[in-house]
């Protein structure tokens, strides 16, 4: 499976992944529709850590052994058997929010803005190359076959 | 008096149906030009601080930021233009000489721009490139005077195009933009230059596609460092400051910087204007030859002069002094800081260097004794292939390569804040240059510009760049005086052979 690697010694922090992410996953796909208009925006599904100069995106990692699957409760939580990605069936979460404890990476948020559910990352559902990853303008993070 | 200060330069127009104030700008300006407002979630941007590099337009996801010159706030006046009223106000307000980056932006004449190819036509076959073999190939060191089946070369540096990466020293550029050259040149088969900044440990790997420097502060040089590289080069001079030294200041001299340059951390690196051991060509021959002898005559040692007047008699004695190759900058040439007034003041073009010197030593017979490199506002590969026809055997690019990697030639090197992450040490700042897309986009340069020179080779019905060197027939002149058609050694348009 492609994996999204960070390279955090060229993420310079601009956060256009963040931005990027939140326009991909939402309904217009329109940058300004989707930060000028009235719509609430999707949460960014990757997040910058920062600290002086260092600087790295994170977003899940889809886990071999995700702990998430494993905690969930209603069985939202499921890797997608052709892409191997965790994703959440939003359709089954409760927001019981037992996801977030068990997360090693604190990726997953809650998503209390409209229904009550875990957000995370599903790797751009149906695109070739997630947002992030087309976006990083300095190649940051990449997708890339990797044991 | 009411104390005037430096008029702003640049305008940053910030279109607010388009801005959705993620604040990328404000997070990437280095000059802090871009702030944000919680209060009332905007951003707004301070004209004053900007120094017109364009990083903030290329990142903004929504284009809402544009550049501008600020628009002439001056009554128009040819003689006291904006530069000079502004330059006069800078030095009353500080007492100090006008520092600046990159090469000469004065108006004056561009050579290149007034020289023009020839192509075949009828009487002789032009050749296609993509179906015939083109060479570019070019070699670079001493020729001998006669030849025969046991004549042995001196050695000489191979270059698969006739291009090679001008010197510019790990200090004056990041590590990430030294590495990008590095591997572009490992990559096309040509060579990078160290500069006199030294060899950070992590770049010997490429000493086969170096040359490295020895210049006036002898900064780095050992024993390890002149048998790294594939040719060792004496820096006499610089086309932006000819006559003056270096000087990086303390602040840039971080750790590992101090190590390649042996010298203590946080003081100021500073190159003198002379050799102190060369003050005749007797001098710069002892040199040539004492690095000659520290490498066991196995590679070619070349000296970089700056073009001025004297600048073909100065190039003879080099050549007689024993030196592989001679390089000259032209006065168009870039500095990672330099005074003001004697980057646009001092020093001639290359154009006209290169021409005097190739003739000069043709009519003292000692042209095969060594090559020439041409170096100083090469932008383009026609500029390159005029170089050659002038009588160059290869050219040198800084400047062309750092736009390459992003530079926008705002010409504030200096500050050592670039936020191209090139000319700083900041590595907030050095880590937006990825030597993977650096490297990518160099390589690209070049072979689109060898792409470019094959193209244009044919078009004369020449099938390699050995045939064009110093054929001068193949150049007319266009727009210049007697005088100057003398002097670069080439007819006027429209008059045949």
């Amino acid at each position: 499976m492609k994996k999204i690697i960070i390279r955090e010694e060229y993420c310079m922090g601009c956060r256009l992944c963040e931005i990027q992410c939140v326009v991909q996953h939402s309904k217009t796909k329109n940058i300004l529709k989707v930060y000028k208009g009235k719509d609430i925006k999707p949460l960014p599904k990757i997040r910058v850590e920062q600290e002086g100069y260092i600087s790295f995106a994170l977003q899940c990692r889809h886990c071999q052994d995700a702990p998430c699957i494993e905690a969930c409760i209603t069985g939202a939580m499921y890797r997608d058997k052709k892409t191997g990605a965790v994703l959440c069936n939003e359709e089954k979460c409760v927001g019981c929010w037992m996801c977030i404890m068990v997360c090693p990476f604190g990726v997953i948020q809650r998503n209390i803005e409209g229904k009550k559910v875990a957000s995370k990352c599903d790797l751009c559902t149906g695109e070739e190359i997630p947002a992030c990853v087309k976006n990083c303008p300095n190649e940051a993070i990449i997708l890339e076959d990797r044991k | 008096m009411v104390k005037k200060s430096t008029p702003k330069e640049f305008i940053i127009e910030r279109d607010n149906e388009k801005c959705i104030t993620c604040q990328a700008c404000v997070r990437m300006c280095s000059n802090d030009a871009h702030v944000y407002q919680p209060e009332t979630d905007t951003v707004i941007s301070y004209d004053e601080k900007c120094v017109g590099c364009h990083f903030c337009e290329t990142i903004c996801p929504t284009g809402a930021i544009t550049i501008r010159r600020n628009p002439s706030e001056f009554k128009p006046n040819a003689n006291w233009d904006a530069t000079a009223i502004r330059n006069i106000i800078k030095q009353a307000e500080t007492g100090g000489v006008l520092l600046t980056g990159m090469g000469c932006d004065k108006p004056y004449p561009i050579y290149w721009d007034h020289i023009l190819l020839n192509a075949s036509q009828v009487t002789n076959p032009s050749i296609d490139p993509l179906r015939e073999p083109m060479e570019l190939r070019t070699y670079i060191g001493r020729k001998p005077d006669k030849i025969n089946l046991k004549t042995k070369l001196t050695p000489q540096l191979k270059l698969e195009t006739p291009i090679l990466f001008s010197a510019m020293s790990y200090g004056s550029i990041s590590l990430n933009a030294c590495i990008s050259l590095a591997s572009a040149a490992e990559e096309i088969g040509t060579f990078y230059n160290t500069g006199e900044g030294g060899l950070p440990k992590d770049l010997y790997k490429f000493g086969k596609n170096t040359i490295v420097q020895v210049a006036s502060g002898r900064f780095g040089v050992h024993k390890e460092y002149l048998e790294a590289g594939a040719a060792i080069e004496i820096k006499i001079g610089q086309g932006a400051k000819p006559g003056i030294g270096g000087h990086l200041p303390g602040e840039k001299v971080t750790q590992e910087i101090s190590e390649t340059r042996m010298i203590p951390e946080g003081t100021d690196a500073l190159s003198p204007a002379p050799h102190h051991d060369i003050y005749s060509i007797e001098d710069l021959k002892q040199l040539i030859y004492a690095l000659k002898e520290a490498t066991r005559y196995k590679k070619p040692v070349g000296v970089k002069i700056a073009a001025v007047h004297n600048v073909a008699p100065i190039a003879s004695g080099v050549v007689r002094a024993g030196a592989d190759y001679v390089a000259i900058d032209g006065i168009r040439g870039g500095t990672g800081a330099a005074p003001l007034v004697i980057r646009d003041n001092v020093g001639i073009p290359i154009e006209l260097a290169i021409a005097v010197v190739d003739q000069r030593l043709r009519e003292e017979g000692i042209r095969n004794q060594a090559s020439i490199i041409a170096a100083g506002g090469i932008r383009c590969s026609a500029d390159i292939i005029k170089a050659i026809a002038l009588g160059a055997d290869a050219v040198y690019i800084g400047t062309s390569a750092l736009v390459a990697l992003g530079c926008s030639l705002c010409q504030k090197c200096y500050t050592g804040k670039c936020n191209w992450g090139i000319a700083t040490q900041d590595p907030y700042l050095t880590k937006r240059l990825n030597p993977e897309i650096g490297k990518r986009r160099l390589v690209n340069l070049l072979r689109a510009w060898s792409l470019e020179i094959k193209e244009m080779l044919g078009g004369m019905g020449i099938n390699a760049i050995e045939s064009l060197r110093g054929n001068r027939e193949q150049l007319r002149g266009i727009g210049l005086t007697d005088t100057e058609l003398k002097i670069l050694g080439i007819k006027p348009a429209g008059m045949a052979w």
